[in-house]
């Protein structure tokens, strides 16, 4: 198997794809030569031309519109959003076009569209260049949600992004970028969208992470292990759809659960979990609250001691779990 | 065929009478549909477009029937020029399962995908990058479709407006923005809240053409639009189209209209675009004073089907809450 990165992947998957569909196009600003912001598609508009690796003016609501507006009619467009916080600026375009052309029209018209973005902080970027805004998505019905947390999730779960039939808000984490996977075929495969992933089977206590979070899960489980305590890390890898089953049956093998993003706690889609685990048969079989563990509720500082104090690190879900297991 | 008038493209006799019967039908539609908002009949709001019926008309006359229009929250007219069943759009308006959304979509986002009809709007602006998006598939798939935007006075300031035009006129997008501009958004005076004369003037801030046509005067809006999306089907790139007009009704149906005066309405219902055209079909000696009669009854009677065929429609079931949700 190769080892590749999360850009690597995601290059890939686009580049393997638009050589075999000539409906799937990339827009987006600074994409061309400059290859986009975090480079994810250099190298991409020598090989596919202007055309289709079509760079845009900053424009983000008229970007993310007219890739609306050609999904509809026919295309399969990829929006590269330099910066999710920028899906503020074409939130109209997402909320009240994309999400809902479909059930507003009465079933008639599809919008195969992905729209491809950066979340997350850690990068020093600060306030507006760092945000995890995904719960607003996913509080929308009509968009779905997925955030990879590696190389060969970012790879498969693109492909299903764009092979699905409906706009798909598909979140990267800047931090991630340069992190690799040691076994991404090269040949193209596709994760099902609704599928969660068990990065670390464990008994005692059950962790569901997201994006950057499902990394510092695995290292509290290695902290955790040597003082032999078994942790189960369950990555959703789409919020919508959500893989509510393997979360239920996790928690109902291990009797406890941390929900970790780096999104802020207050309004973040754990609560969503958290509310969708109490509601469920798991509820019986909960020996500690359910916790969540999620930014504090300040905009994203710049100076690097804050930034990281704003959001869980790898000793907050250490000492979350330890929490959970001393309560009877 | 007029013979006194140039038209582009030549019509025949059967078309140019069609063409004043389809006003008519715009008109009754919306005057029925505000006749039962009036009495209660129909729920939730609707915008009327009595008055502005030319400038919905005829832009669609002058396009192919793979050509396709995005619309506005303003949209009962549009959707009739691009064909669509007025059977269904009042099914729609009853919030009936036989209503082009199947009930679930009403007034302001009646639309007809596979026909071309990408769809009116709630958002002010909301359809304008769509258009321009339908035009790059156009464009990508070397097609020969045009795009067709209408959006009013109040969509020209939005950010959509120019993010679309500049997007459209960079990549030589074959999209004809129709501005109908009605002299309010909402009750907001486009002389209190544009600094500037005509708002076609805007097309030179994107490098493309901006034509100002009298949105009362059926011809003169097919010429200039028939011109627009020639250009833009010979790869020219968009054109901007400033059709003025007005809408003789209020914003909504709660609209006491206090902001501007009944004297101004009264000057421009005196331009009214149907009767001019009526009046130039007879002229023209197309149409006899019976036969245009006969035909007004016609557009009338088929309101009263529509209604007809909407009120015996069934409403969807409860069961159809969650159809069409994927996410």
């Amino acid at each position: 198997m190769r080892e590749l990165t999360y850009v690597e992947a995601l290059r890939e998957c686009m580049s393997q794809e638009m050589r075999e569909n000539e409906n799937v196009f990339i827009l987006g600003e600074d994409i061309g030569v400059y290859g986009g912001a975090f480079g994810v598609t250099r190298g991409m508009i020598e090989e596919f031309g202007p055309e289709r690796v079509r760079n845009t003016p900053i424009s983000e609501a008229g970007i993310t519109g007219s890739a609306i507006g050609s999904a509809l009619t026919g295309m399969q467009p990829i929006v590269e959003l330099q910066f999710s916080d920028f899906i503020t600026i074409a939130m109209d375009q997402l909320a009240n076009q994309a999400a809902k052309l479909r059930y507003m029209y009465g079933g008639k018209g599809n919008v195969p569209m992905v729209l491809r973005t950066p979340a997350g902080s850690g990068t020093g970027a600060a306030a507006q260049h760092s945000q995890s805004l995904e719960a607003w998505v996913a509080h929308i019905p009509g968009l779905k949600v997925v955030q990879p947390s590696t190389a060969y999730d970012a790879k498969g779960l693109l492909k299903a992004a764009i092979d699905d039939p409906n706009p798909v808000i598909f979140y990267e984490h800047k931090l991630l970028y340069k992190t690799s996977s040691e076994d991404v075929p090269e040949k193209m495969y596709s994760l099902p969208l609704g599928q969660a992933d068990i990065k670390r089977e464990g008994t005692e206590v059950t962790i569901v992470a997201t994006s950057v979070m499902v990394h510092r899960a695995l290292e509290a489980a290695e902290v955790l292990a040597e003082e032999g305590i078994s942790v189960e890390v369950i990555d959703p890898r789409s919020i919508v759809p959500l893989d509510e089953e393997t979360i239920v049956q996790s928690v109902i093998k291990t009797n406890r659960v941390i929900i970790a993003h780096e999104a802020v706690k207050r309004g973040g889609y754990g609560g969503e979990i958290a509310s969708m685990i109490t509601e469920s048969e798991a509820f019986d079989f909960l020996d500690a609250p359910v916790k969540r563990l999620g930014a504090s509720p300040v905009p994203v500082p710049y100076n690097p001691e804050l930034e990281k104090a704003m959001t869980p690190q790898t000793e907050d879900l250490v000492q979350a779990c330890r929490e959970s297991l001393q309560r009877a | 065929m007029l013979t006194s008038v140039e038209l582009l493209p030549e019509k025949s006799k059967d078309d140019l009478i069609g063409l004043l019967k389809e006003m008519w039908t715009i008109r009754y539609f919306d005057e029925k549909v505000d006749e039962f908002f009036a009495k209660g009949m129909i729920h939730g709001t609707t915008h009327l477009c009595v008055g502005q019926e030319p400038t919905a008309t005829g832009p669609c006359a002058v396009i192919q029937e793979d050509d396709k229009i995005t619309s506005t929250h303003r949209g009962h007219g549009h959707c009739i020029a691009k064909g669509a069943d007025i059977n269904r759009m009042m099914a729609e308006l009853f919030g009936r399962s036989t209503g082009y959304c199947k009930g679930k979509g009403g007034s302001m986002h009646i639309a007809d995908v596979e026909k071309g009809n990408l769809g009116a709007n709630g958002i002010v602006g909301g359809g304008i990058p769509l258009a321009a998006g339908a035009a790059l598939t156009a464009k990508m798939k070397n097609k020969d479709d045009v795009i067709l935007s209408y959006f009013g006075d109040g969509a020209a300031n939005e950010g959509s407006f120019h993010e679309s035009l500049n997007l459209a006129s960079i990549w030589d997008l074959p999209v004809v923005f129709i501005c109908e501009n009605n002299q309010y958004g909402m009750s907001g005076s486009v002389k209190e809240m544009v600094n500037i004369e005509d708002i076609a003037e805007r097309a030179s801030s994107y490098g493309i053409p901006g034509v100002i046509v009298d949105g009362n005067n059926l011809i003169e809006v097919m010429n200039e639009t028939h011109k627009a999306v020639e250009h833009a089907r010979e790869g020219k790139g968009p054109v901007l189209i400033e059709a003025k007009t007005y809408r003789w009704k209020g914003h909504s149906k709660s609209d006491a209209r206090k902001y501007r005066t009944r004297e101004e309405e009264q000057f421009w219902k005196e331009k009214d675009g149907i009767k001019r055209y009526r009046d130039l079909l007879i002229q023209e000696g197309l149409l006899t004073e019976e036969e245009a009669e006969k035909l007004r009854k016609e557009a009338k009677q088929d309101v009263e089907d529509a209604v007809t065929y909407a009120e015996k429609s069934p409403e969807p079931g409860l069961d159809t809450l969650l159809e069409d949700v994927y996410a």
